[in-house]
């Protein structure tokens, strides 16, 4: 498979939020703004590679049985490593993002992707995978937050319009998730989706 | 591959052992820096709250089985303020944690909000500026203040503090916290147990006497 | 004080920050499981009895075991393992000792390890510096508030079928949309105090 469209399919043709609708719960809890939105993407592109890339190597080794739960394990590991970076180095986002940093042990993205692909593929093509999916997934998240952010504060990425004044508030609140997520995927399979 | 039960406990096993080892060993590496940007955190909280300062010293203790640190800010000889570090359980949505700083003479000279998970647009207005409940407190003793039972309470409660629209439990926490935190303030300052505002019941497990 | 305390942990779990509507925990169940009220009313029991478990094992253990030893960083992996393992464990008792619940709710019982909300709510519990008590009635609650807002969301989709949607918003968009208002009727409940 050529691997620059292993990279891309994950950006548009599997975009893990509009077309597999994977990963819901960190999709909708922390798009409140453009910059959480792409904090999480890229916390969760960062597992998402290496898990892939560990999981690739080591399938051989892992009987059947038990493939899930070593699978866990090996995620759960990187998401703690991630955790421990991020509060170390980025201690005001890690704070923003609070639980769905731990949480994402249990986005069925990352399972699901390690099921479907790195368990079957290559180190490199793992990885890629994981690159292009991570893509597709900050992508979303950041679309989604910055504009949740316009609407709801009447800023983007913090850069404010100083007409937060007269915006209404419910966009960054949970029915603006919900809201903002629903028309953008019935948008994406209006003119994207074919 | 086939699994056998031998090979299944091992790899588990070793995967267990190898991904422990791994978390183990960034845990040690970024423990420092972790320690370094809260603290950097609290100093940054301290700031918020007192005029500049130079050096500060931390007294911690414990009040309703909670911790309290009491930040004591010094320029050379000169006191500049206290802050102190506060929380309480009892928020809408659970810990709250305030930074309040106090003067020499015992005002209220601001108060930071450094935890919260209220309710958007309702008790997250605590973190606002010029809030009602800061505007209440602000450059005022509390012991000058109404008190219910020796303590600060909103004017639900019969006291003068007022509250966030729409939000009393949460501005009940919020001034529960402030109670706990001029509590603390007070035994520095006195070097006693920790009392109500008005020198009430004793609320540490140590000492009993009431005054 | 303290059964106000507790009393407002029911509330504010089952209404005001409902687990699924407020703090979006568990939304890949609430979107696929929910189009039936029946299923749905078997996933919450599911979820309640595997929540209440985790609750205990999962304080006990960060009490006991990890806040002692200093490895509370390992609190991620253990949780996820405990809740794995329990799963597993209430599955197999649950086919031996009774049957008839087995099938009522086994088919559900795989699905709550990767169901978020489980693992959200017992790193919630120990970030809220809950005791046990207050923790397994937290856990409970937001249960609770999950099979509640299931079994609303079902009752509403299963009309929702009788209606004509435009094909773009057919499926996932228009279920969006009817959470969002179903969000903005709860969020209705954060005024309540």
């Amino acid at each position: 498979m050529n691997k620059l469209s292993l990279v891309l399919k994950g950006i548009i043709k599997e975009n893990p939020t509009f077309v597999l609708v994977l990963g819901m719960c960190p999709t909708l809890g922390t798009t409140t703004s453009a910059s959480n939105g792409f904090g999480m993407g890229v916390a969760t592109m960062a597992v998402l590679i290496m898990s892939n890339l560990v999981i690739s190597l080591v399938k051989n080794l892992i009987p059947d049985k038990v493939r899930i739960p070593a699978f866990i394990v090996i995620i759960a590991s990187f998401v703690t490593i991630i955790q421990m970076l991020m509060q170390a180095y980025v201690p005001a986002l890690y704070a923003s993002l609070g639980v769905f940093i731990p949480l994402i042990v249990v986005n069925c993205i990352i399972l699901g992707r390690a099921e479907a692909f790195a368990s079957k593929n290559s180190p490199v093509d793992s990885m890629l995978d994981g690159v292009g999916i991570g893509l597709g997934f900050t992508l979303s998240l950041t679309v989604i937050g910055a504009i949740r952010e316009l609407l709801g504060n009447g800023s983007v990425f913090g850069f404010s319009f100083g007409i937060s004044d007269y915006m209404p508030l419910v966009f960054v609140l949970a029915p603006g998730a919900f809201l903002v997520l629903g028309y953008l995927m019935a948008l994406f399979n209006k003119f994207v989706k074919k | 591959m086939k699994s056998t039960l031998f090979n299944m406990v091992t790899v588990l096993f070793c995967i267990t052992l190898v991904a422990s080892a791994g978390v183990g060993a960034v845990n040690m590496i970024t423990a420092e820096p972790i320690a370094a940007s809260k603290q950097k955190a609290v100093e940054d909280a301290i700031l918020a709250v007192l005029p500049a300062f130079e050096q500060s010293t931390a007294e911690e203790m414990t009040i309703d089985e909670m911790p309290i640190t009491v930040h004591k800010a010094v320029n050379g000889n000169d006191l500049v303020g206290y802050a102190v570090e506060t929380m309480t359980k009892s928020g809408f949505n659970g810990v709250i944690r305030l930074m309040v700083g106090f003067s020499p003479e015992g005002q209220v000279l601001n108060v930071n909000v450094l935890e919260q998970a209220e309710t958007p647009g309702l008790g997250t207005k605590m973190c606002d500026e010029g809030n009602p409940l800061i505007s209440s407190i602000k450059g005022k003793n509390l012991e000058s203040m109404k008190l219910v039972d020796g303590r600060l309470a909103v004017r639900k409660d019969g006291g003068d503090v007022d509250a966030l629209t729409a939000a009393t439990i949460s501005s009940r926490a919020y001034v529960d916290a402030v109670n706990r935190a001029y509590m603390a303030y007070k035994s520095v300052v006195d070097g006693t147990e920790p009392t109500d505002v008005s020198t009430g019941a004793t609320k540490t497990q140590k000492g009993g006497n009431n005054e | 004080m303290e059964t106000v305390s507790y009393f407002a942990i029911i509330l504010g779990s089952i209404l005001v920050n409902n687990v699924v509507l407020a703090q979006f925990l568990g939304i890949c169940p609430f979107l696929g499981v929910s189009s039936k009220v029946e299923t749905s009313l078997g996933m919450g029991a599911a979820v309640t009895f595997v929540m209440s478990l985790t609750a205990v094992v999962a304080w006990c253990l960060q009490t006991y075991v990890l806040v002692p030893l200093h490895i509370e960083y390992m609190q991620t992996i253990v949780f996820i393992l405990v809740i794995a393992a329990l799963v597993q464990m209430v599955e197999i008792i649950l086919k031996k000792v009774s049957p008839s619940l087995y099938q009522a709710l086994g088919i559900f019982l795989p699905l709550i390890t990767t169901n978020c909300a489980v693992l959200g709510v017992a790193i919630l519990m120990i970030q809220k510096e809950f005791n046990l008590l207050q923790s397994v009635v937290y856990s409970a609650s937001t249960a609770i508030g999950f099979a509640l807002a299931l079994t609303l969301f079902a009752g509403i989709r299963e009309r929702l079928d009788f209606e004509e949607v435009p094909a773009a918003m057919k499926g996932t968009p228009i279920a969006l949309i009817t959470a969002a208002l179903l969000a903005m009727a709860f969020l209705g409940f954060s005024g309540m105090v």
